[in-house]
């Protein structure tokens, strides 16, 4: 049995079930996309996001991301082609939504809405906001380890997973820097 | 526009209430016309599911904002899918006057 997949984090659910070509023969098999498929798709074609930003924005591993995207612009230009219907269900994610934090009350608040805009607090009405997940997050802090226990922190060795290196003050496995907190979950 | 709050008590000098799911009150302040009113949270005590019921009760009061200290993970979900906004505060002691104060703020 392949080993547990790591849980993605997909921003919102797409809001619709799928796509179905106009005028095609209703016999065809769907093709299901999975959602963290719908969200590499977001991210990389629609937000133009890299491949590696991408990564950190999911949860996942670049290579892990690539696998995703890859086969999520398979599907879609399977069904493109010849054609068949679309259905997004099923995969390993959980869902979180964008946090916006205010500084002048010092609330966080989300936006269920991602149409639209926020431009003020939604409590205080304040325009002192900033988003969390947008920080550009420094692509140098990929390429170090920390310890989630003392909080040491080193150079990430390629070739040895951050999760299988030791810490040299408290012995405990260490992460990759910018890993967010929630991991495996079974 | 309808606004829920946890609350700790049943008046506006009482703090707001940290959890979603188990607060002692959920207090409905609707900006519109400044009423409010204090409801005692029916499921403060249930073994599970004290969160999904919380939702399900302010969900049927219409309302379009809730501000408390945290929300649990099965919550967060339920909210998002009924386009609900959800708001945390995590200072410590904020009171009822004071929190509806920084809604009417808005213009």
């Amino acid at each position: 049995m392949p080993r547990p997949k790591l849980i993605r984090r997909v921003n919102n659910p797409p809001g619709f079930k799928g796509f179905m070509p106009i005028g095609a023969s209703k016999e065809e098999n769907p093709v299901v996309l999975n959602y963290e498929e719908f969200e590499a798709i977001r991210l990389c074609d629609y937000l133009l996001y890299g491949q590696v930003r991408a990564s950190q924005i999911m949860g996942v591993s670049r290579p892990t991301f690539t696998r995703i995207y890859e086969s999520a612009r398979r599907k879609v230009a399977e069904a493109f082609v010849k054609p068949k219907p679309i259905i997004f269900e099923g995969g390993k994610v959980y869902f979180d939504s964008e946090w916006l934090f205010c500084r002048n009350c010092g609330c966080w608040f989300n936006h269920p809405e991602k149409e639209k805009d926020i431009m003020y607090c939604t409590l205080c009405g304040s325009e002192n906001i900033e988003h969390f997940h947008d920080e550009m997050q420094d692509i140098q802090t990929y390429t170090i380890c920390i310890c989630p226990g003392c909080g040491y922190e080193k150079e990430h060795t390629p070739g040895i997973p951050c999760n299988r290196d030791v810490c040299p003050e408290c012995n405990q496995f260490m992460v990759r820097k910018g890993t967010p907190v929630l991991r495996r979950m079974g | 526009m309808k606004v829920a709050i946890t609350s700790t008590g049943n008046n506006l000098d009482a703090a707001l209430d940290s959890r979603f799911g188990r607060c002692s009150y959920f207090v409905i302040f609707d900006t519109e016309n400044q009423s409010v009113e204090f409801i005692p949270n029916p499921n403060k005590d249930v073994i599970e599911g004290a969160g999904p019921a919380s939702v399900q009760l302010v969900a049927s009061r219409e309302v379009k904002k809730v501000v408390s200290g945290e929300f649990g993970a099965k919550v967060k979900n339920l909210f998002d899918s009924l386009k609900i906004q959800l708001i945390l505060l995590s200072e410590r002691d904020k009171k009822i006057r004071e929190i509806i104060e920084l809604l009417n703020q808005q213009n």
